[in-house]
């Protein structure tokens, strides 16, 4: 599906101070070198303070990662769950539509989303509080039909049911979450069947309303004072029992004299490792013939392992031989 | 029949204690450091010894995936990275596992980890899953704390980082090399194997990717007994299974029963029947969207297992999400929605997955009007199988097999709301003459 940035963008983006500690610690939850694959969750932070994903916020979460806007904005147009565009200032209504949900009645949820919303997915409301789509299945089908609303589920949902709740949202009300027919969980509705035995009593909510009941943010827009940032990950360990002891190797931006030398002289570097190995900065037998054992941890785990440990080594020592050769 | 004491998931519906101590006093995190102290070798036996296949959809056997990571490192860390982007549709399980019963996932961790050489595991958990992330993320907090997880890990000497990492909704995430590159930061497409994972996965690294269900289940088959687990279910689909049972049915819900169990058993017993009684049933989906449909009056006498679903039936277990149709539904119809799905979810890396999804969707959404020739059905069929096996992941095939198993079971349906249409509009006689 094509998705586009909006025509119209802010001009600026940057996290607030709570979520931009809150993203530098989520960074360190990957190796040095890897910090790209915080781009999800930082991506969807600036989402939630600002409503949608703007180019702005793109091009910020890249600086933050050290990534080249093409590959961030690569990732934002890939995920669905990235609006790139306003979305109403109140809710954006999200149904499932997928197979379990339509059985049950997802066909009436839309229309109700029709109705009071506006006629097509994506569109504003006229007051421009809500606006809503079909979404593919949420994984809570035995609880069908639902629609996730902000942060949270409402399940077991009927027609009367979804327009209450956008009546309540509109007049400043937040339900609370989870199934809308009485029922706890995903227990079957007339009684537990199982576990009978483990009975003590229940607590109030089950695990996810009871979150949203915690923090009070189902449709709130995020911006970190939310809840206490909890870092275990930071003060557990040196960060090196479970990371490789990579090295970035020497790397050119152009060959030298702008001519790339024919790595074919070594045997096995075929054309797409060639290719492959330039699109990293590396161009002449030189080069490889220098790298260290964590430099070649390096290249390999940065080919995501398309060239074999053993294969980059032999690189190395055909590399050694044929500058000694040279140098000789 | 399972009853309560043989059930590993003793708190799915989240009714009772949900916090570290809830799962203390339910059993769970019981002296772990003496099953890791049994060494890596002893772990990977007995898990091959339970018989537990992954509970992800394909079935492969759990402690088999484990034995592939390398013994000894060459320098490279080893990484456990836990799917938990459960968006098949009808699969609504491991939800259950990671905000009621947490710490059956984060214990199955450490231990998993433990016996692949493995210092630090990724849950990649879908991102639509916000609360159950806040909620799962509070639980592995809880084990820091407790000094379960982290440095010295349960006083094991074992070091064990758990991070927990989100997606932001592409089912295609769910396939194990698209959720590798999408953990590094990529758009989710997945990777041509080989090399496979335990080879080079997570940033080049030796990796696993498990199921949230089967990893959950570990801690429970280590301190119980191989042979405790195989006692349940048919030789081959060993253990305790969590069925996600939606649709027609008087009482959707998700229970853990025995494998092998009956179809009309778990259905009688967990969901009060389907609606409208037996007869009432037209088809059922057994195993997620992915395995082809079965027609009603042949899941009366089926048994709910790897094997028999997929050589008696045709069908599959999958992830054992069970989709219940009954006689107002149309078929067509409902199979035209998930031809919707996987166009919408296609990655678009390969040609015929990316042209097929949308070609089969229009195609199916002609015939939900019978607005096409009887013999369509046949080129359907035969695009179905042109897609099926050429594409670098799965979901190709996952895309063909609901056609090919709606042609299978109720073809008589299709050509007749073709022949509808055509009296409709008068362009042929009611019988052949």
């Amino acid at each position: 599906m094509l998705r586009r940035l909006h025509e119209e963008q802010p001009t600026s983006f940057s996290f607030t101070s709570e979520n931009k500690a809150w993203a530098d610690s989520q960074i360190k939850k990957y190796p040095a070198g890897r910090e790209a694959s915080a781009i999800i969750p930082l991506l969807w932070r600036a989402q939630e303070q600002e409503g949608w994903l703007t180019r702005p916020a793109i091009e910020y979460v890249a600086d933050l990662l050290g990534m080249a806007y093409m590959r961030a904005l690569e990732v934002a147009t890939f995920y669905f769950m990235f609006h790139l565009k306003p979305v109403g200032n109140i809710a954006h209504i999200q149904v499932c539509g997928t197979l379990s949900c339509m059985l049950c009645g997802a066909e009436d949820l839309i229309s109700v989303c029709k109705d009071k919303i506006a006629p097509n997915p994506h569109q504003l409301s006229e007051d421009g509080k809500f606006s809503w789509e079909e979404v593919e299945c949420l994984g809570a089908c035995s609880n069908a039909p639902m629609a996730q609303i902000g942060k949270d589920y409402f399940e077991d949902l009927t027609k009367e049911s979804i327009g209450q709740i956008i009546d309540n949202l509109s007049a400043g009300r937040v339900p609370a979450p989870g199934p809308q027919d009485g029922r706890f969980a995903s227990e079957p509705k007339n009684g537990l069947t199982s576990l009978m035995e483990h009975e003590s009593g229940r607590t109030k909510f089950n695990g996810s309303v009871q979150m949203a009941e915690d923090l009070k943010d189902t449709i709130k827009r995020i911006n970190g004072t939310e809840t206490k940032l909890v870092t275990p990950w930071l003060k557990s360990s040196d960060r090196t029992t479970s990371q490789v002891k990579m090295k970035k190797p020497k790397t050119l931006k152009f060959p030298k004299k702008s001519v790339p030398e024919d790595l074919s002289k070594i045997s096995g570097l075929g054309g797409k490792a060639k290719i492959a190995l330039n699109s990293l900065g590396i161009y002449h037998v030189s080069q490889i013939s220098n790298w260290e054992t964590n430099e070649i941890y390096w290249v390999h785990s940065n080919l995501s392992g398309s060239l074999s440990l053993n294969k980059l080594k032999s690189f190395v020592e055909q590399a050694k031989k044929l500058q000694t050769n040279k140098d000789g | 029949m399972l009853t309560d004491r043989d059930r590993i998931f003793t708190n799915i519906y989240g009714m009772h204690d949900r916090t570290l101590r809830g799962a203390i006093a339910r059993g769970h995190w019981d002296n772990t450091k003496s099953i890791l102290v049994k060494g890596r070798d002893w772990i990977v036996e007995q898990m091959k010894a339970s018989g537990l296949r992954g509970r992800g959809g394909a079935g492969f056997p759990t402690g088999l995936k484990w034995s592939f990571m390398p013994i000894e490192s060459d320098g490279r860390p080893s990484y456990l990275v836990i799917n938990a982007d459960e968006s098949e549709p009808g699969t609504c399980k491991d939800r259950e596992i990671m905000r009621h019963d947490p710490h059956t996932l984060i214990e199955g961790c450490l231990i998993a980890s433990f016996a692949m050489g493995a210092n630090c595991c990724y849950i990649y958990i879908r991102g639509e899953y916000i609360r159950e992330k806040e909620t799962l993320q509070r639980a592995i907090d809880e084990a820091y704390d407790a000094g379960l997880v982290g440095k010295n890990a349960c006083k094991s000497g074992w070091d064990f980082d758990i991070f927990l990492h989100h997606g932001a909704g592409a089912y295609i995430c769910g396939e194990e090399t698209a959720l590798i590159e999408s953990l590094e930061g990529k758009k989710g497409m997945p990777r041509m194997k080989p090399p496979f994972p335990a080879g080079a996965g997570l940033y080049g690294c030796p990796t696993t990717v498990n199921n949230v269900e089967s990893i959950a289940v570990v801690p429970t088959i280590l301190r119980r007994g191989a042979d405790w687990f195989s006692s349940f279910g048919r030789p081959n689909n060993s253990g305790t299974k969590l069925f996600a049972i939606s649709g027609h049915v008087n009482n959707p819900c998700v229970v853990e029963e025995a494998m092998s169990i009956s179809f009309q058993e778990l259905i009688d017993k967990h969901c009060g029947g389907v609606r409208g009684g037996w007869k009432n049933l037209k088809a059922v989906i057994p195993g997620g969207s992915s395995v082809p449909c079965v027609r009603g009056e042949d899941m009366k006498d089926a048994i709910m297992d790897f094997d028999y679903l997929r050589s008696d039936l045709g069908s599959g277990l999958g992830t054992a999400a069970v989709i219940v149709m009954d006689n107002s539904v149309d078929v067509i119809k409902a199979i035209w929605r998930l031809s919707k799905f996987y166009k919408h979810e296609s990655c678009g890396q390969c040609t015929p997955c990316r042209e097929g999804t949308g070609w089969i969707m229009r195609v199916m959404e002609r015939l939900v009007h019978g607005n096409a020739e009887k013999d369509e059905i046949d080129m359907l069929f035969d695009v179905t199988k042109q897609v099926e096996g050429h594409t670098i992941c799965a979901l190709g095939d996952a895309a063909a097999w609901p056609i090919q198993g709606l042609i299978r079971n109720f073809r008589d349906e299709i050509e007749e709301r073709i022949l509808n249409r055509d009296i409709a509009i008068g362009s042929k006689p009611l019988a052949a003459e």
